[in-house]
């Protein structure tokens, strides 16, 4: 049930002009709002988003938090990948890593070498 | 006849977040300028209204009251909500088309129980096909969602008899309506194998869509979507709606795997009304 209100958490952010106020100011004060785990506090705290991830949070929905949090697009696509290295598969919902941690893009391969 | 135009294109963020970033430049506006000949199609067609069959991302539904489907009837709708720097979009107001939305969904509700809305954030999911469709936004849009997010889904057979109730709904009022459902096929967006793409499921599917073989599209279960196509490949509702709209064959006017970079296979068909 915890992983309900962290995606409602990041989905009221991602879509609301003052939520992403209250967060860069008071972000423990909107967490208050929602019913979250210390592991998914400490996530929010931190933008770690290969936790978040691993936790089952909704692609588009981190996607769209990884893009509010300004991170360049490869280092977003890494950082998951880092994220199953460190915390193990995706544990719930439809966003699970299937290639292996393979980069399918010959632009990130080459930003890569 | 009111429906003028039925179409379907690719609406993935990085078709225009990530533009800069294209190895391929020729593919790349190859695939622009067919989706400007959509623009001048629709153009063409005279249409007075341009509905948008989008697969939503949680801009305004979320699984505390998740519609199957619903039709934006809103004055007007503000995008996107993305990071503008991030999505290559810069935050607009887009005008609606209320009255005509109502009429619409009087009509819809007879045979598919749709929701409404009067307020719509627009996510990437319409923002990029309007870059491209109506880039001066001076087309009234009437957004819809059809649930590709949320699972539980919206059934296959259903997105097939919204797109119908669509027909139907846009043959009973005067106004010229052109409607274009936008989703990918097979991709694996926002997940760290962004860039996958499975072509032959793609071709295949395409092949069904532009032969409007409604049993073989809808044969598809979602455990095979899945297994096969991605989560991605949830947002085949929105074609699937847009082919039954038309009733007429499609004609594949551009479909590439070769710019994955844009997460997506880039697809812009159009459908004959009949």
């Amino acid at each position: 049930m915890s992983l309900y209100y962290l995606q409602k958490f990041l989905y009221e952010l991602n879509r609301d002009d003052g939520a992403q106020e209250r967060y860069r100011e008071d972000l423990d004060g909107l967490m208050k709002d929602f019913v979250l785990t210390d592991e998914e506090r400490g996530a929010l705290q931190n933008g770690d988003i290969g936790l978040l991830y691993v936790l089952g949070v909704n692609g588009q929905i981190l996607m769209h938090y990884a893009a509010f949090l300004g991170i360049e697009w490869f280092d977003y696509l890494e950082q998951m990948r880092q994220g199953i290295e460190k915390y193990g598969p995706v544990r719930a919902g439809v966003y699970t890593m299937t290639g292996g941690g393979d980069s399918f893009t010959v632009e990130e391969k080459e930003k890569r070498k | 006849m009111s429906l003028v135009y039925s179409g379907v294109l690719s609406h993935a963020p990085g078709i225009t977040g990530r533009a800069d970033l294209v190895k391929n430049v020729a593919l790349r506006d190859e695939f622009y300028a067919r989706l400007e000949q959509q623009r001048q199609e629709i153009l063409a067609s005279g249409a007075e209204a341009l509905i948008v069959m989008a697969a939503e991302h949680f801009a305004n539904f979320f699984m505390n009251n998740m519609p199957a489907f619903c039709v934006g009837i809103g004055e007007t709708y503000s995008g996107p909500i993305e990071d503008p720097e991030w999505l290559k979009i810069q935050k607009t107001t887009v005008s609606g088309a209320p009255d005509l939305g109502v009429r619409l969904v009087r009509e819809i509700m007879q045979t598919v129980d749709t929701a409404y809305a009067e307020e719509w954030k627009f996510d990437h999911g319409i923002m990029v096909p309007l870059h491209f469709l109506t880039p001066h936004y001076d087309l009234p849009i009437i957004p819809v969602n059809i649930n590709c997010q949320g699972p539980p889904l919206t059934p296959l057979h259903r997105a097939w008899a919204f797109g119908e109730a669509i027909r139907r709904a846009a043959d009973s009022v005067p106004e010229k309506i052109a409607v274009v459902g936008t989703g990918g096929i097979s991709h694996w967006p926002a997940t760290p194998d962004s860039g996958k793409i499975n072509e032959a499921w793609d071709r295949e599917f395409l092949d069904r869509l532009m032969r409007q073989d409604k049993e073989a599209l809808l044969s598809y279960s979602d455990e095979e979507t899945y297994r096969d196509a991605g989560q991605g490949g949830f947002e085949i509702r929105t074609y699937i709606a847009a082919a039954a709209a038309a009733g007429g064959k499609g004609d594949l006017q551009f479909y590439t795997p070769d710019l994955p970079i844009f997460a997506v296979g880039c697809t812009v068909a159009s459908f004959a009304i009949e």
